[in-house]
Order: structure tokens, then C-alpha cells, then sequence
């Protein structure tokens, strides 16, 4: 298995999905936008709850999900008065090539009016995407985002160390792989460090993990800390948790830092495993992956997830048969089946990793056939980043 | 009755993760990354679900791998069938007495 079936875009990306995005650029215009998306067949509408301002950071993960090859057409529905207009984030997207509309409530007849011309925008976006064609394409057109959320004993068990296999497997066949929540590498990097390609990649690992750790401290937070959840639970220092966070990574070389800074948003330039510069916090370091490129997502869950995407479908794993038994109808793949020596890690990796090519074909994980389209983005405050010198 | 578990996660490991809560002296069968029973091993202690056994003697000061990797350092002895965790280990970048002193 080594090709998957996708929709080429007009910049050479490859799409598994044919989402109408709709982005509303502040939360003030998004119940419109929720609206007109909820309309059109394929549309999903997203916004940022994170204020009236043109902050790098949030223009980088807004233009990042409408680049991201599962987007096939683009509304852009602003307010009129936002400080972060329609035409700043149209810039940003421009040369995609994708066919991209633009309403603005205040200029184009009031709510009702501007309503009318999205979901008529959005309609003939719908025809004409109804005409593309899968093609067949070789996995190494794939990158795939892993992210862990609700963790449990058996993640780093079970779970995360079965992603692994499928991530070391989609790497073998020429893909991309990003992980990201680097406060879970905390007590790691040096062995990720000597996973790095170079030196220099070497030193952005220290530096990503260190200023992480910075953050936490400044909050108060012992970044050395483990809660007596984890240690009940088994965990013993912050680097058997960290390793089991990280496995879900896999156990490749480390191509790079992606950074995600008011200077610069990175995407992978060139195939294997990638670190992110993200946040722990599951649904957002979900969305800055996607944000990054990633077509699909394995999620791994111990105490169970709910968590779907708007653009990226989400398959997820959990390593804990009681919680498979419970939320089997959102938890795509039972690893649990590997704590009672019924499967080996790698047979469920692989179980994995063909879910994830069928994904990436056409079938629907589990959050998307509910209709899930969870999507946050998150900030860092410019003054807190300064205050702490980084930047 | 199907016997108990304990995951060893890399073959250089010296310690291996039960998936059940075991006793005193049951025999306990240790599966290789790759699903095989490796070794049957009996804990000298009670362990509960998800916490270490160790698969061979380790001295103090011996690092205790997991993954493949250095987790912490044994603080004392510790015998085969062992209980593996914070009042034996510590972390080599934290260690628990001075967590425990902090506080």
C-alpha cells in the first residue's frame, strides 16, 4: 500500500476532503457565517475567539487551515469594521488559486443581504467541486498530525507508542509526520535532540522545549512537576511521562522545529518528522498542525475523546479497552487489545496505519459521519513572550 | 485462566508495565514489543495496574530504562519482581527528594 486517493489543488497540494471553508475573521461576524455555512452542503465555518486584532499569530493559523489541501473553495465573511480584515487574510491566500469569495456584513446590504450572497457563493462552490475526481497519489503527497488528549495509563502503553509504528510507517513511505504539545517534552529533549538531523536542529529543540518550560515557570508552574494522578497511575519521573507522550511520534530523525511565532509560521519543506512550536491544549494543537499542512490526524485518547476537525479528519485511538467499550461509538481504533497480549504493537500499528490510508480515501472516521468539526485557535500574549525574552 | 501481563516496550528495558494489578508471588508472563511471551516472571510485591516490575536485579544508582531510554536512577537495590517506582527511582533530572523537600 503505498498510494492513497486524493484531489489535486490548483498549487500542487493534494486534498482529502473537499471542505467549503467559510471564515468568519472575528466572532463577531461568525453567527452569520455559522449560518450560511450550515446552508451549503461540504461548508464548515471557523473564527478565533481571541479579540479584534491583526495579531501574526492568528492571520498564520486562519490563512494556514484555508492553505490546507482539504480546503477546496473559500468564503471570507467579515463584520466590516475588524481589525483583522477579509483583505489581509485574502492575501494570505490568494496564490492557492482556490476559488475564494469575499462579504463584508457592512458593505454588502446589511445581514440578511450579505447571508444571501455567501450561501449563493457557496452554492456554485458546491457544483463545481462536486466535479473533481480521487486521483491516486503516492503517501509521500500525506502528512499526518498525532496528538494525544485525555491520557491514561495505557497511552503511553498502548496508544501512543501503536501511532508511533504507523507514523515510522507513513515516514517509510516518503510522508511527513508532525507532533506537536512540547510542555509534554518536557525531561525529553536531549533524546529528542539526538534524533535531530543537525546540530542546529538540535539547538531549536532545546530552545522550543526551554522556553515552554520558561512559560510554565512564570505562570508558577513546576514544568518538573507530575500530578499525583500521573504517579498513582504508575508514571515514576516527567521522563517516562514525556517518553510516553512522544512516542506517539514515533522513533524517527527529527527533520525540524515548525516554528509558530509572530515572525514566522513554518511548514514542513521537505519530508519525515517535524516538531511543532504549539500548544498542549488538544483541539488547538490540532487545528495548528492542520494549520501546517496536515491532512489527517491520529488522536489518541486513554479516557476518551469526542474531538472531530473542520478540516482534517480526526481517527482516534485509545489504548483502554473499558473506554473503547464506552465511547465505541466516537473511538475509531481499540489498541487496548495489545495490554492483554491479544496483538502485538505492531499489528495494531499497522491496523493503524491502513485506517488512516482508508481515511485519507474516502471513509469518514467516526467524529466526522456525527458531524463534529471541532476548530480553536490558540494565541500567546505578545507582552508575557517579551517579558520572558522570546521575542 | 488467562495469565497476567507485564509490556516490556523496547528490548533494552529493565523494567516491563503490568496491565493488570498483580500479587505476591503470581506468575506473570512479559510480552515483547512485538506480542511475544519473553519471560514469565513472579513479582516479589504486590503491583497495581500500570506500574513497573523489574525484569532483572538493579543496583543503586543503576539507570532504569523504559522505552529504550533512561527514565531515572534506582535509589537502592532492587530485586527481580521488584516494584519499580518513586520510593526506589528518581528522576535524573528531578530528583524526588528534592520534589518531596520543596514541598
Amino acid at each position: 500500500m503505498n498510494e492513497f486517493y486524493g484531489y489535486e489543488r490548483p498549487d500542487g497540494g493534494v486534498g482529502i476532503r473537499n471542505h467549503l471553508l467559510v471564515i468568519a475573521p472575528i466572532d463577531c461576524s461568525y453567527e452569520p457565517a455559522r449560518q450560511v455555512a450550515a446552508q451549503v452542503e461540504g461548508a464548515v465555518a471557523v473564527t478565533q475567539y481571541l479579540g479584534c486584532r491583526a495579531d501574526e499569530m492568528l492571520v498564520n493559523a486562519l490563512v494556514g487551515t484555508g492553505r490546507n489541501p482539504n480546503v477546496a473553495g473559500i468564503l471570507l465573511f467579515g463584520l466590516g469594521c475588524e481589525v483583522l480584515t477579509n483583505d489581509i487574510l485574502m492575501e494570505g491566500l490568494r496564490d492557492t488559486g482556490k476559488p475564494i469569495e469575499s462579504i463584508v456584513i457592512q458593505e454588502d446590504g446589511g445581514t440578511i443581504q450579505s447571508m444571501e450572497k455567501g450561501v449563493r457563493a457557496l452554492q456554485s462552490m458546491a457544483q463545481e467541486v462536486g466535479e473533481l475526481r480521487r486521483e491516486a497519489f503516492p503517501l509521500s503527497e500525506l502528512t499526518l498530525a498525532v496528538e494525544c488528549g485525555g491520557s491514561d495509563a495505557t497511552s503511553g502503553l498502548a496508544a501512543n507508542p501503536a501511532v508511533g509504528v504507523a507514523a515510522d510507517r507513513l515516514i517509510e513511505e516518503g510522508g511527513t509526520v508532525i507532533f506537536s504539545e512540547p510542555q509534554e517534552m518536557i525531561g525529553t529533549q536531549h533524546i529528542l535532540a539526538r534524533r535531530a538531523v543537525s546540530e542546529s536542529v538540535a539547538k531549536d529543540i532545546y530552545e522550543m522545549i526551554e522556553k515552554q518550560e520558561k512559560r510554565l515557570n512564570a505562570m508558577g508552574v513546576d514544568s518538573r512537576y507530575m500530578s499525583k494522578g500521573n504517579i498513582d497511575g504508575g508514571l515514576t519521573t516527567i521522563e517516562e511521562k514525556s517518553l510516553g507522550a512522544i512516542r506517539k511520534g514515533g522513533t524517527k530523525p527529527i527533520q525540524g522545529v515548525l516554528w509558530n511565532t509572530w515572525d514566522r509560521f513554518d511548514l514542513p519543506d521537505e519530508p519525515g518528522l517535524y516538531l511543532q512550536d504549539g500548544t498542549g491544549w488538544d483541539v488547538p494543537s490540532v487545528t495548528h498542525m492542520v494549520a501546517a499542512g496536515a491532512q489527517v490526524v491520529c488522536f489518541t485518547s486513554g479516557r476518551g475523546s469526542t474531538t472531530g476537525h473542520a478540516v482534517a479528519p480526526v481517527i482516534k485511538i485509545t489504548g483502554n479497552p473499558k473506554t473503547y467499550g464506552n465511547l465505541e461509538d466516537n473511538i475509531d481504533i481499540n489498541a487496548g487489545t495489545i495490554l492483554d497480549g491479544g496483538e502485538s504493537l505492531n499489528s495494531v500499528g499497522r491496523r493503524i496505519f491502513y485506517e488512516m490510508v482508508s481515511v485519507t480515501n474516502g471513509k469518514k472516521t467516526k467524529a466526522e459521519a456525527l458531524g463534529f468539526k471541532d476548530y480553536v485557535v490558540f494565541g500567546r500574549s505578545r507582552a508575557a513572550e517579551r517579558l520572558l525574552g522570546h521575542c | 485462566m488467562k495469565m497476567k501481563k507485564a509490556i516490556q516496550l523496547d528490548d533494552k528495558d529493565n523494567v516491563a508495565t503490568v496491565t493488570d494489578d498483580v500479587s505476591k508471588g503470581e506468575q506473570v508472563e512479559v510480552l515483547s514489543p512485538m506480542g511475544e511471551v519473553i519471560l514469565d516472571a513472579k513479582p516479589i510485591e504486590d503491583i497495581i495496574f500500570g506500574h513497573k516490575l523489574a525484569l532483572r536485579k538493579l543496583d543503586k544508582g543503576e539507570e532504569i530504562i523504559k522505552y529504550g531510554e533512561v527514565i531515572g536512577v534506582a535509589l537502592k537495590p532492587i530485586a527481580v519482581g521488584g516494584w519499580v517506582h518513586t520510593h526506589n527511582v528518581e528522576s535524573g533530572r528531578l530528583p524526588t527528594s528534592e520534589l518531596e523537600a520543596e514541598k
